[in-house]
């Protein structure tokens, strides 16, 4: 549903059914409305026939890469001579995403139990659930719930069966962007710096503690008990467009569109009906100028690409960006690119990690040069450097964060170009408050 | 077993190398090298310069050279002209915040970032000269490090150094994207004893000792092998000389005894092979004062001295002597009945490198007292009373601590300088120091090192084995010989445990003795 607005009948709500009801988030409320029955179920199953289901079900990562989810959790072994991790990626700092804080924030138990029901299928021992610092609410909301599921014997020494001896801890970051990535996440966990590191080795192999680890975002643990209980065929059948991208997908909207808010539709909506009918539409008087699909990270979508933009993995590759977190920013005709194109590559700078070199420089020269555009300092040979630099910083480095600063900067030139070269040529009055 | 072979081909070179062999490992077997920073062969690898990224065929990202481990038919490029620019970016990325202060660095001649800019950097910065560089005060790390942070590459082989070699973690990467620094624990120092090795693996300026802050340019040293005269490590060392002096010493790789790296008491152990009151000549006395002579009377008048003898004879050697001098006082001791001894300072408590096996700094202070004791040389508490009794005397370099005078009626004292208790010596033969000669030491595993002359001796002073052998000849006891290295093949002839050894069997990071070494206490 839509919250804080009433749930859109084109909507398609799994995950987000009981967003705005507060007694949604104690354990008897959840229980009310058929809570951990998904992990009854498991308990007792084969693990291998878990996996097997989740990955029958095409359930894709729902934190940006979209990998299948099952296909991830095979990695694990299957034959436990180290203690198993599960990490849950609730570090949610992609600008322009807030999904997983919704969920959350209001079905912390629906999280618990997909944790669990993970945990169970990769034998992990200890579940991390790495929230964001800034949630405070939301930590605290996560807290109590998970109190209760320890009360209630959902996991821990009052659980019957093998959940006894499974623990799940909450984990607060401190701040750092990067953190979402998830060898830094682990790093994190580890009381390291959160910097990324080298892989190989695969958290699989060696993951949290030099353990087998995996890491999932919120939304696609959220998502694991619906599938056990409704089964992957009917999770399957949730697709309306390319059969590779499945199930549902909650949808952080922002930006200039009259109803802003989480909207949870089936793969293959198209991203024209999100923002003309779900979400109510531009602001009167203004039109739809560009829009940044899957949180800031990916390339933006020129108007056109956006009306024609199918929202699924496949959909949104076809126009030239990427699905992302699903954290969908709208701008309208009032918005100056370039500006925008600098106030996000001047977040990467700040959050860059400084282990790459390409990525630690880069970043923050592309600020420079971008905010002596704006200035009307630049010269025309500073678009050209600008790519140039932005290639040097794409596919290089340990991590994708240099890429990201890459990407807004590469799909802004390539689509506004004239934008850029009102500033250049004094077309356009220099931007105030620029820095 | 040996291990399993992968064979995959570098810039058109085919090589054979184990398995799990990095690229960058595998490239320098094929004589190829990938330019990198961050990597460092006795670090772990961090994978963060990006320096080394080379283009592996059929891979769809550039891969880096440190990290990524060899696969059997890879075809490697280093040169392709994708791996080249992304090189080139890295370096026009690292020259953006780096001053470029080179003709005031101490860097300068021997930097990789100067060197790799040079060999396939980009002629111009694009980066715009009204653009402020990144501005970090200098700071002081400890008693000889300075931190230049302006110079900087952020590699962290000073972090990984202190983390994981000298397991003394106080180094850290502070802030994060462009204002990253490297930060210091609040309240510590680098004072850890093998501290001065961040400066060594600093790849740009950044790193400095202070012992040699602006003594001299990189391109004006000479440099020549050498063992460290510190301890019974025996580390292998580059002596670095500029005009005739020792300017500093740096660590010279030797995988079996010290890999990379060398102790700062070692490395501070130089400035004695500059000193200038050295004996510069032959000096003779006995009733008169001591008075410059020539070698050919001053060995006469010592050999006359020697055969005239008729009392107890005792020698003092140096455990700073080189193996080639102790083994020609022997045979002159051996000749004249006369006794061995020497003493050997010592102080308590190792300091050793935690993560390098059997690499410390040792309690025993001397570079050769192993060669001493296999040449049955004794060693005495005191070298006062040792010489209690004594008609004759003959000193090998000994400083003569504790000793006021020397009560025998003949002394011949062969020493680099001349201290307060050799003034009354009947003779004086200067020699050279161990920057001044050829020559071994046997470390305190059984290791016998050769070390390289790297300057000149003051005025007429002669390598110590050179003054014994004329002495001996002049005696009718033997031959002269051409060069140290003869002299070591006398006594690989002679001495059992040096069987089969010679200089060039050594080579310059040396072999073990054969048999059991006593080891040093």
């Amino acid at each position: 549903m839509g919250y804080p607005h009433a749930p859109h009948p084109k909507e398609t709500v799994v995950l987000s059914k009981y967003f705005g009801e507060p007694e949604a988030r104690t354990y008897a409320g959840w229980v009310a409305r058929g809570g951990y029955q998904g992990l009854e179920q498991v308990i007792g199953m084969d693990r291998g026939a878990i996996i097997d289901l989740v990955k029958a079900s095409g359930l894709r990562g729902r934190g940006g890469a979209g990998f299948p989810a099952g296909l991830k959790w095979s990695f694990m072994p299957t034959e436990k001579r180290k203690p198993h991790y599960l990490c849950c990626n609730a570090d949610e700092s992609e600008p322009g995403t807030f999904k997983d804080r919704e969920i959350m924030r209001w079905t912390p138990h629906q999280l618990i139990e997909g944790c669990a029901i993970a945990a169970y299928a990769i034998q992990a021992d200890v579940t991390y659930i790495y929230i964001r610092g800034e949630f405070t609410d939301a930590y605290a909301i996560m807290e109590r719930a998970l109190a209760e599921a320890y009360e209630h014997g959902v996991l821990g020494p009052k659980a019957k069966g093998p959940l006894r001896d499974m623990q799940m801890y909450l984990h607060r970051g401190a701040g750092a962007y990067i953190c979402g990535e998830e060898t830094a996440l682990m790093n994190s966990i580890e009381g390291r710096r959160g910097n990324p590191r080298i892989k190989p080795p695969f958290p699989a192999a060696a993951g949290v503690f030099g353990m087998p680890t995996t890491v999932n975002n919120v939304e696609t643990l959220a998502a694991v008990p619906h599938i056990i209980l409704r089964g992957a065929d009917w999770y399957k059948g949730l697709c309306r467009s390319n059969p590779r991208s499945t199930g549902t997908k909650l949808l952080s909207v922002c930006g200039h569109v009259r109803r802003p808010g989480n909207y949870e539709v089936e793969m293959g909506f198209p991203l024209k009906d999100l923002l003309y009918d779900l979400c109510g539409g531009m602001r009167a008087g203004h039109e739809l100028k560009a829009v940044i699909p899957g949180g800031s990270s990916v390339p933006m979508l020129s108007r056109d690409e956006a009306e024609a933009c199918l929202l699924d993995y496949e959909g949104v590759v076809e126009q030239g960006s990427m699905l992302g977190s699903g954290g969908v920013i709208v701008f309208d005709d009032s918005v100056d690119i370039v500006y925008q194109v600098m106030r996000l590559a001047r977040f990467y700078a700040h959050e860059s990690c400084a282990q790459c070199t390409q990525c630690r420089e880069g970043t923050a020269w592309t600020v420079r040069i971008l905010q002596r555009i704006l200035a009307g300092e630049g010269e025309t040979r500073d678009l050209d450097l600008l790519l140039d630099v932005a290639d040097n910083m794409t596919g290089k480095t340990i991590c994708v964060l240099s890429d990201s600063c890459a990407a807004p900067v590469v799909s802004g030139i390539k689509k506004f170009r004239s934008e850029f070269e009102a500033y250049l040529h004094g077309a356009r009055r220099p931007a105030v408050a620029v820095g | 077993m040996s291990p399993e072979l992968v064979t995959l081909t570098i810039e058109g070179v085919q090589v054979s190398v184990p398995k799990g062999t990095t690229i960058l490992e595998a490239a320098k077997q094929a004589g190829v090298l990938i330019p990198h920073y961050c990597y460092h062969p006795g670090l772990p690898v961090a994978g963060v310069c990006r320096m080394c990224l080379v283009e592996v065929e059929g891979a769809p990202k550039l891969q880096i050279g440190c990290s990524a481990t060899v696969v059997a038919g890879q075809v490697v490029h280093v040169q392709s002209d994708e791996a080249r620019k992304a090189r080139q970016g890295v370096l026009e990325f690292l020259l953006i915040n780096h001053p470029l202060d080179c003709p005031i660095c101490d860097q300068a001649g021997e930097c990789e970032l100067q060197d790799y800019v040079f060999q396939e950097g980009r002629a111009r910065t694009r980066y715009t000269p009204t653009f402020a560089k990144r501005f970090n005060p200098v700071e002081d790390f400890g008693p000889d490090i300075l931190y230049v942070a302006n110079r900087c590459i952020l590699c962290t082989r000073c972090v990984r150094f202190m983390e994981h070699v000298a397991d003394e973690p106080v180094l850290n990467v502070s802030e994060r994207g462009d204002r990253a620094f490297i930060g210091i624990h609040p309240g510590r120092e680098l004072d850890h004893a093998w501290a001065g090795n961040v400066v060594d693996l600093c790849p740009v300026g950044s790193l400095l000792s202070k012992e040699t802050l602006h003594s001299a340019r990189a391109w004006e040293l000479d440099k020549s092998a050498g063992i460290c005269t510190g301890c019974s490590q025996g580390c292998n060392v580059h002596l670095d000389t500029r005009n005739n002096v020792v300017v500093r010493l740096r660590p010279r790789v030797n995988a079996a005894v010290n890999r990379f790296y060398m102790c700062d008491h070692g490395r501070h152990e130089y400035r004695w092979l500059n000193r200038g009151d050295r004996v510069e000549a032959p000096l003779v006395g006995g009733v008169a004062p001591l008075a410059a002579t020539d070698w050919d009377h001053a060995l006469a008048r010592a050999a006359e001295l020697l055969r005239g003898v008729s009392g107890p004879l005792v020698g003092v050697a140096s455990p700073g002597a080189s193996t080639e001098a102790l083994f020609l006082l022997k045979r002159l001791l051996d000749a004249k009945g006369g006794r061995g001894v020497f003493a050997v300072r010592r102080e308590a408590g190792e300091r050793s490198l935690a993560g390098v096996p059997n690499l410390a700094l040792r309690e025993e202070r001397a570079p050769n007292a192993t060669a001493a004791r296999m040449l049955e040389f004794e060693e005495v508490e005191s070298v006062e009373a040792a010489l209690r009794g004594a008609a004759a005397v003959v000193v090998l370099d000994d400083q003569l601590h504790g000793v006021e005078a020397i009560g025998a009626g003949a002394v011949i004292y062969l020493g680099t300088t001349l201290p307060a208790a050799a003034r009354e010596a009947s003779i004086v033969l200067p020699i050279t120091n161990v920057a001044e000669e050829d020559g071994t030491f046997v470390n305190r595993d059984g290791r016998v090192q050769r070390y390289q002359q790297a300057k000149s001796g003051p005025g007429m002073a002669r390598p110590a084995w050179w003054v014994l052998a004329e002495l001996l000849r002049e005696m009718g006891l033997g031959e002269g010989f051409a060069g140290a290295a003869e002299v070591f093949a006398a006594l690989a002839d002679g001495e059992s445990s040096f069987d089969g050894l010679s200089y060039p069997s050594l080579g310059f990071v040396g072999r073990a003795v054969s048999g059991e070494v006593e080891m040093a206490r």
